[in-house]
C-alpha cells in the first residue's frame, strides 16, 4: 500500500486540564475519502484541528507528505493551509459582506490570482456545486444549502490536496445535506482529493470509503469500505495495529 | 388487512392499464428496486383471486408474434379497493418485534457479549449503507431506485442510533455493576 498523505501517530491534545486526544493514530491516503465518527467530546474535531495544522499537538506527530506538520513554523503553516488544504466547518463560517462569487474567489485572491481570472475560476467552482445564479447573493441571501455549498466550492477552489470537513452537513436538513455531501464527494473524486469528514451521522458517514471511529481521544475500531461485514466485524471489536501504534 | 400486499401491488400496476402476468413480474422489480423479486408463480396466483374476488378480470389475449399470454385489468371494485388500501393508514409499529433487538435482550439474559454483538452488526450496517448510498448516488440513478435506497438507509440509521444508545447504556450499567 502507498504511503499515507497525510499521517498522525500517538496524537495527544489537552484543552486546559481536558484531554481531547489520548493517543490518537491515523492515516489518510491521497485521494481517500475518510470518516472520523464517535460521540460528542470523543475528540473528533480536535483530531481535525491538529490535522490541518491549526492547532499544534502536546505530543506525537503529523506527517503531511513527508513534512512534520507539528514542527513546521507558522509561516509555512498558513502556506500549507492555503494551497494544498481546505476546510469546510458545520456553519460555513462564509464573510457575511462579501457575495457567493467573492468569497470563492478569496483563496485565489490570497494566492496572488489576479482578480478576474480568480472571479472567473470562482464562478466555474459555483456551478460544479449547483449554485450558479447565486454569485451576487451574500451570505445571508442564501438558505443553509446554498451557503454550504458556497463554503465547499471555496474549499476546493484551490485545487487542494485535502479537504478537512467537520460535520459539513451538520445545520442542514436531509435533503440539502444529501446534495451538499454529493457535490462534495463527486468533486473530490473527480479531482482526486482526499477528504476527511468528521461526522456523528451515519448517513454521512456511508459517503466514505473508510471509517474510524474515536472513543475518549483514541480510535478504538477501524472499517473500510468493501470489506465483507464478517471480516470488518472482527475488525471493528479491536483497534488495528496500525492505528493504536 | 393492512401488509405489504402483493394484491395492491398488482393493482397499483394494473391502474395503469391492462398488463399480464411476465410485464407484471419485470414491472414490479423495476418499482421496486431493493425488493425481494417477484416470482412468476406468485403473480399468477395472485391475479386468480384477484379475478375470483371480482377486483380485477381477463381482457383477451395478446401473442404478440410469441406464445399467448392472458391480458388482465383492474375492475372498478379493484380501483375502490386499491384507492382504499393507499389511503389507509399503516399501524405505526404495534409491536417491537426485531431480530437485533431480540438478540440483545437474549445476550443480556444469557450472560453472553452484547456489546460484542453490537459492534459486528454495526459494521455490517455500515457496510450496506455504504453500498445503498453508492446505489443513490450513481451518475443517473433512477427515482425508484432512489426512493427505496432512502427507505432502507434511514431505516438503518434508525438501528444504528438505537444500537449506538444500548451500546452506551450497556456501559454504563457495566461500570455501576462493576462499582458494586
Amino acid at each position: 500500500m502507498s504511503n499515507p498523505l497525510l499521517a498522525a501517530r500517538s496524537l495527544v491534545k489537552a484543552h486546559g486540564s481536558t484531554p481531547a486526544l489520548r493517543g490518537a493514530s491515523v492515516d489518510l491516503r491521497a485521494g481517500e475519502i475518510l470518516a472520523v465518527t464517535g460521540a460528542s467530546g470523543s475528540g473528533k474535531s480536535t483530531l481535525l484541528h491538529c490535522l490541518a495544522g491549526i492547532v499544534r499537538p502536546d505530543t506525537g506527530t503529523v506527517e503531511y507528505a513527508g513534512e512534520r506538520l507539528d514542527r513546521l513554523p507558522e509561516k509555512r503553516l498558513s502556506e500549507l493551509r492555503r494551497t494544498d488544504f481546505g476546510v469546510v466547518f458545520q456553519f460555513g463560517q462564509l464573510i457575511p459582506e462579501l457575495t457567493a462569487v467573492d468569497n470563492v474567489a478569496l483563496p485565489l485572491l490570497l494566492a496572488g490570482t489576479p482578480r478576474t481570472a480568480a472571479r472567473e475560476q470562482a464562478g466555474e467552482w459555483l456551478e460544479r456545486f449547483g449554485v450558479r445564479g447565486q454569485e451576487a447573493l451574500r451570505p445571508g441571501e442564501m438558505s443553509g444549502g446554498q451557503a454550504q455549498r458556497v463554503s465547499l466550492a471555496r474549499a476546493l477552489v484551490t485545487g487542494p490536496k485535502v479537504v478537512f470537513a467537520d460535520e459539513p452537513t451538520g445545520a442542514l436538513d436531509s435533503l440539502a445535506g444529501e446534495q451538499a455531501m454529493t457535490a462534495l464527494i463527486h468533486t473530490a473524486r473527480e479531482s482526486g482529493t482526499a477528504v476527511l469528514l468528521i461526522t456523528h451521522d451515519a448517513q454521512v458517514a456511508a459517503y466514505a470509503d473508510r471509517e474510524v471511529s474515536l472513543r475518549d481521544g483514541v480510535v478504538t475500531a477501524e472499517w473500510a469500505a468493501g470489506a465483507p461485514a464478517e471480516g470488518a466485524a472482527g475488525t471493528a471489536a479491536e483497534p488495528s495495529a496500525e492505528a493504536t501504534r | 388487512m393492512i401488509s405489504m400486499s402483493t394484491r395492491h401491488i398488482l393493482l397499483g400496476l394494473l391502474a395503469g392499464g391492462p398488463s399480464h402476468g411476465y410485464d407484471l413480474k419485470r414491472r414490479h422489480d423495476e418499482r421496486f428496486p431493493q425488493a425481494r423479486p417477484l416470482a412468476y408463480g406468485q403473480v399468477y396466483t395472485t391475479l386468480q383471486r384477484l379475478v375470483r374476488d371480482g377486483l380485477a378480470e381477463v381482457d383477451g389475449t395478446d401473442s404478440d408474434g410469441g406464445p399467448e399470454r392472458t391480458l388482465y385489468r383492474s375492475t372498478d371494485d379493484g380501483s375502490r379497493e386499491l384507492a382504499h388500501w393507499a389511503g389507509e393508514i399503516a399501524p405505526p409499529a404495534p409491536f417491537v418485534t426485531n431480530e437485533i433487538f431480540a438478540k440483545v435482550v437474549v445476550s443480556i439474559l444469557a450472560s453472553a457479549d452484547p456489546a460484542g454483538y453490537l459492534r459486528a452488526q454495526r459494521a455490517a450496517h455500515m457496510a450496506r449503507m455504504r453500498e445503498l448510498t453508492a446505489v443513490k448516488t450513481a451518475p443517473g440513478a433512477d427515482l425508484a431506485s432512489v426512493l427505496s435506497a432512502d427507505y432502507a438507509l434511514n431505516h438503518l440509521d434508525a438501528d444504528l442510533r438505537w444500537m449506538n444508545t444500548t451500546a452506551a447504556r450497556l456501559t454504563t450499567l457495566t461500570a455501576e455493576v462493576d462499582a458494586a
